[in-house]
């Protein structure tokens, strides 16, 4: 370890700009970085399988009110939604006198709200659409066999939509990776927050700019084999025969 | 009605500073996008990679990124480059790299990257038949790309077209970012002077949301247009 630190060292000595110390910072934003995106697809993903079946549904006051929500998150910019939440929720009168401050004076939960908010919008009409795209052979077959709409939902429509939605999906967690650069917008210390603080520091926009914008190339590809991967497990079953 | 305490007209001028941003990186944006495609789609290997490394790494970092370092780095690069001139040749230029100018460069060079890969497929999904026919006829490239290759690439391109520009549309907002007045800067700075979120970024989600329905009805009516001889254009519009 001792040896590992003072390669590290060696390593960094006539480098002005990236000390350990701003190093430190960037590791922290990318700390930052994936907490907020990881969280808010997970919460937006157990968000958005209600609301893509409801999405879907005959009723029109249950179909509508989706629709609307989908509609306002999908059309308007993100920076907007976080500074509605951000602002509402910092601007509301005595809130800062109540226990609810300790938690909301960071605007890291104002941002998980609206990045969650706005992928489960994403997302829901991604698997709305893999879930109008089931085939009506396997829906019937379901039916058929007796089964009720939601063992058919549970057993059939939901598992094939899922794979279906896959690579869309992907597309979204690489969206939303990038739209979470935002969150600097805000005070947040993300990744693009990090980079800011070097700039200003250092007036050196290249370096800091730059090195940032390669973690997070980094973090894209990894992403994107990931989804690769799955993609071939999860689809192997749609691929020609020779292939 | 609803009282904007003053700051009515001021969010109209961001209205068209938003619009004007969107309007002219999406003319950058489709420049860039054929010249990809072409590069693409072209024989020589070299330009081939170029275009490939610029998509890749467009689409790999986020547009923020991007255009703080257009913004801050730009021009200590465009300086760099002018001072070497000056030096050299002795051209005496000054370029001046503002928030308009580096939000549009940015936001034209990344969604260039995305319109590339429209045009591109689009290119490829025109039946050779049909050039083989122009051919016949006897027309010069020129002529074939012009009345065949690019109608019908349109007709392809359309539906990713639309996408892309609404998109970009919301990209916008980061313009406000890097210090442009744009509606979304005048919504935030009105919210911080008066503390009132609600009334100011409702109104400017509804002119987003009324950009985008016109912008919708302009895309399915140039659809219409690109789709004369091929029946109804249902297979889009789901």
């Amino acid at each position: 370890m001792e040896q590992l630190n003072a390669w590290f060292t060696e390593l960094l000595a006539d480098n002005a700009i990236f000390t350990a110390n701003t190093l430190g910072y960037y590791l922290d934003g990318l700390g930052n970085t994936v907490r907020l995106v990881f969280l808010s697809l997970v919460i937006g993903l157990l968000l958005a399988v209600p609301l893509a079946i409801a999405r879907g549904s005959r009723r029109k006051w249950i179909k509508w009110p989706v629709f609307f929500y989908t509609y306002v998150f999908r059309g308007t910019p993100l920076l907007i939604q976080l500074y509605m939440i951000y602002y509402g929720v910092v601007f509301i009168e005595g809130i800062q006198d109540t226990i609810l401050w300790v938690v909301l004076k960071d605007a890291f939960f104002p941002a998980l709200i609206a990045f969650t908010l706005n992928t489960a919008a994403y997302t829901t009409e991604i698997f709305h659409g893999a879930i109008k795209a089931t085939s009506r052979g396997e829906i019937e077959a379901a039916r058929a066999y007796g089964m009720s709409r939601g063992l058919m939902m549970r057993r059939i429509i939901l598992p094939s939509a899922f794979r279906r939605a896959l690579p869309a999906y992907g597309n979204e967690v690489i969206f939303m990776l990038h739209a979470s650069a935002i969150a600097s917008v805000v005070t947040i210390m993300d990744l693009t927050g990090a980079a800011r603080f070097v700039y200003a520091r250092f007036y050196a926009p290249f370096d800091a700019f730059l090195f940032v914008a390669a973690i997070y190339l980094c973090l894209t590809f990894a992403i994107l084999y990931l989804f690769r991967y799955l993609e071939k497990k999860l689809l192997a079953h749609l691929k020609p025969i020779n292939g | 009605m609803i009282d904007l305490q003053g700051y009515g007209p001021r969010l109209l001028e961001g209205a068209l500073v938003t619009v004007e941003v969107a309007v002219l990186s999406l003319l950058l944006a489709l420049v860039l996008g054929l010249l990809t495609a072409s590069a693409k789609l072209s024989r020589h290997r070299l330009l081939h990679r170029i275009a490939t490394l610029y998509t890749t790494l467009i689409r790999g970092v986020p547009d923020l990124v991007l255009m703080l370092l257009l913004f801050f780095g730009g021009q200590m690069g465009v300086n760099a480059i002018t001072d070497w001139l000056y030096y050299q040749f002795d051209v005496d230029i000054f370029i001046n790299i503002n928030e308009f100018v580096a939000g549009v460069v940015t936001i034209g060079f990344i969604f260039g990257a995305y319109m590339g890969e429209t045009f591109r497929g689009a290119f490829l999904a025109v039946d050779s038949g049909q050039l083989e026919a122009g051919r016949a006829y006897g027309m010069s490239s020129r002529l074939i790309f012009r009345r065949i290759q690019f109608p019908q690439m349109m007709r392809h391109a359309l539906p990713g077209l639309g996408n892309n520009w609404m998109v970009l549309l919301k990209t916008t907002a980061l313009v406000s970012v890097i210090g442009l007045s744009d509606m979304v800067r005048i919504a935030a700075e009105a919210t911080k002077a008066t503390h009132e979120p609600f009334l100011f970024m409702i109104p400017v989600a509804v002119i987003y949301l009324l950009i985008a329905s016109v912008s919708e009805w302009g895309v399915a009516r140039l659809q219409k247009r690109y789709n004369v001889g091929f029946g109804e254009a249902d297979e889009w519009n789901n």
